[in-house]
């Protein structure tokens, strides 16, 4: 008898805040004109210097010669090598993954590649092209001019480093952008959107008369949740569509993928919104404390700027935004062609931080006035 | 379970500020019961502790049998309460606002249009259901909150100044409806300023600064005033109340229209003749007359500032 009642309130709750929406023309207005305006804003991205991009090596020379280059190379502080691979496959792996952005292939025949001055390139650096920005910084590389020794022995005017952009061969920054766009305009209207939801009811002076319902905490936080999960899951799909139309995005064959991702984002930065509303005092407070959350979410989630080349303590920072895991995994499915598997670790973040927040939201929810 | 609501020594501070102060207070069933008090009085605060909206700083609260906090989810399926700002969704319609509160109440599905249907003509809402709650006139909000706040058939019906901004033709309806839902076995509780909501109430509190300073029924408030009222007319009704004001046995003097009302201390035994020895030289008629509760209420008001 309890179960169908708790069903019943969660219905009632979630039906009154799609009407709310409904009535609502500008708020409803903006869940398709901000995909909209940012999707075609941000279509060309912000470049920057980046440096100490984590990369691999597989030395297949492993002399004097290959490790001075592996040392010039450093030099550039472009490229930091912290593992070691065995072969270009593993190279390869090893990005696929997300271990590193980069791997430099010092084939066997290296050094008497640059003896024999035939203009073959010495050596082969692979990039995850995924990641315009990093693209970029890391094909500076290929007028890298190497010499061994202190002599200037073979002034060899041919390229030494062949450059390979692995998943986006032809540096569309757009292939990076709207993924990351997609994260970003989910985190802005979701959280914006139910960071109001309740301290909107407490300012219109609803929540006294709601508050002497029979209705619980969490069947509270459920009902205002599911019109906005539905609100999302638009959105996304008006991102995707206008991210094939216009700049064809690949997305085939992994729509499944995306949409139970952008689900469980939804629903994480949702119970994100609802916790910042179950604090704010009024919807003012409730409107700084998401530009609180969303700037730096912009900024250190790695949208803005690519996440290797941040100091140490903004990745700790932006290891807790929900936006910086979503668009690891997003990243990797739509351009690396990862599966849900791949990135099981920042979906398992996702999942938890959501039923965390869900949990903190009903229990700081208190249904009293004092 | 003989009464709606027992109260023992409730009280509720905010900071240093004491809102209700030890209140004590039973409130018998199917009666139309009336808190009677000035804005600030603590009306409000005392109302939302008995639905659980505010925990008592101390006392004890039973309502419907079932105390609070303890068993507040229980007691809120059996209370309607109608807030004294208008806290449906104005951006919802009527029958929008309605069917939700059918929902969250728990009004079984099968009943649930039917119960809307059946509240918005009695309170005659039907002909505009798809209105805007926002675009309704005071009187037709206060219409719709009452509605309501009984969808779910309460035991027990909290009103907090629910005819505030109504016009008086609304407020009698208002009323009218008050005592057919209390013949229909609920307990209304609901506060007012107004003396003659009070009058209408089978029994009342008035409150004063956080404490219950009266109780009773209007009729046995009026009779135990222990306080003589009398009332001239006549010309010189101004410069004869200059010559009372001050005067140790008078307590309060009122114009009210050509007349003047005057109450004496309690305990003071002094008559007709005595007062026209006061006023001697005024053109006065002198009349006793019979207290009405807006004396009552200046009566228990004035004694607690006095004390204080």
């Amino acid at each position: 008898m309890s179960m169908p009642a708790a069903f019943v309130r969660i219905i009632a709750i979630s039906r009154k805040e799609f009407l709310h929406l409904v009535h609502d023309r500008l708020t409803f207005g903006m869940v398709v004109m901000i995909p909209l305006f940012q999707l075609v804003l941000f279509g060309y991205t912000i470049n920057t210097d980046v440096r100490h991009i984590p990369a691999a090596v597989a030395d297949n020379l492993n002399s004097g010669f290959s490790r001075q280059l592996i040392l010039d190379l450093e030099a550039t502080q472009i490229l930091d090598f912290n593992q070691m691979a065995t072969s270009p496959q593993h190279l390869e792996s090893l990005i696929q993954d997300g271990v590193v952005s980069a791997g430099l292939y010092i084939p066997h025949d290296g050094e008497q590649r640059y003896y024999e001055g035939e203009g073959r390139p010495l050596v082969q650096l692979l990039v995850d092209g995924s990641d315009t920005t990093l693209a970029a910084a890391v094909r500076q590389l290929s007028n890298f001019s190497f010499q061994p020794g202190s002599t200037v022995a073979n002034q060899s005017q041919s390229q030494q480093i062949a450059v390979r952009l692995l998943y986006n061969p032809e540096r569309r920054a757009a292939l990076f952008t709207v993924p990351g766009l997609l994260g970003v305009i989910l985190t802005m209207t979701m959280v914006m959107f139910t960071s109001i939801a309740i301290v909107r009811e407490r300012e219109r002076g609803n929540m006294e008369l709601l508050i002497t319902t029979p209705v619980r905490n969490l069947e509270l936080m459920l009902g205002k949740i599911i019109p906005y999960i539905g609100i999302g899951l638009i959105q996304v799909s008006v991102i995707l569509f206008l991210g094939v139309l216009l700049f064809n995005i690949p997305v085939a064959g992994k729509l499944l993928a995306i949409y139970t991702v952008c689900l469980i984002f939804i629903v994480a930065n949702l119970t994100l919104g609802l916790t910042i509303s179950t604090l704010a005092r009024n919807q003012l407070a409730a409107m700084q404390m998401f530009i609180f959350i969303f700037l730096p979410s912009m900024l250190l989630s790695g949208f803005m700027f690519p996440f290797v080349a941040m100091p140490k303590i903004a990745q700790l920072l932006a290891e807790i935004l929900p936006l910086t895991h979503f668009l690891r995994i997003i990243r990797g499915i739509v351009l690396r062609g990862e599966t849900l598997n791949g990135v099981a670790i920042d979906i398992l973040y996702l999942i938890g931080f959501a039923m965390f927040f869900l949990l903190v939201s009903a229990v700081r929810f208190s249904k009293r006035l004092d | 379970m003989k009464n709606a609501i027992q109260v023992k020594g409730l009280t509720k501070r905010f900071g240093r500020f004491t809102a209700v102060d030890r209140v004590d207070m039973v409130i018998p069933r199917e009666r139309v019961y009336g808190f009677l008090g000035p804005n600030g009085s603590g009306k409000t605060t005392a109302i939302r502790m008995m639905c659980g909206l505010l925990e008592p700083s101390a006392g004890e609260i039973e309502v419907l049998g079932m105390k609070i906090p303890e068993q507040t989810r229980q007691i809120r399926r059996k209370v309607g309460y109608m807030t004294q700002k208008f806290s449906l969704y104005s951006d919802l319609t009527i029958l929008q606002n309605m069917q939700f509160m059918a929902q969250i109440m728990g009004v079984e599905k099968s009943q649930r249009s039917g119960r809307v249907h059946q509240l918005l003509d009695r309170f005659h809402l039907s002909s505009f259901s798809n209105r805007p709650a926002g675009a309704l006139s005071g009187g037709q909000k206060r219409r719709l909150a009452l509605a309501a706040a009984v969808i779910h058939h309460p035991k027990l019906l909290l009103l907090d100044e629910p005819t505030s901004e109504v016009d008086p033709n609304t407020r009698r309806e208002f009323w009218d409806e008050l005592f057919i839902m209390c013949e229909g076995g609920t307990t209304v509780l609901v506060t007012t300023h107004l003396m003659d909501e009070a009058e209408r109430c089978h029994q009342l509190a008035i409150l004063h600064e956080g404490q219950k300073v009266a109780d009773g029924t209007p009729k046995a408030l009026k009779q135990n005033l222990g306080s003589r009222i009398f009332q001239m007319d006549g010309q010189d009704i101004t410069s004869a109340r200059h010559l009372l004001v001050g005067l140790p046995e008078v307590l309060t003097t009122t114009r009210i229209g050509v007349s003047l009302r005057v109450m004496l201390r309690p305990g003071q035994r002094e008559d007709e003749a005595w007062l026209a020895e006061q006023v001697s030289g005024c053109d006065l008629s002198i009349k006793t007359v019979e207290p009405s509760m807006e004396d009552v209420f200046v009566m228990v008001t004035q004694e607690t500032d006095k004390g204080a």
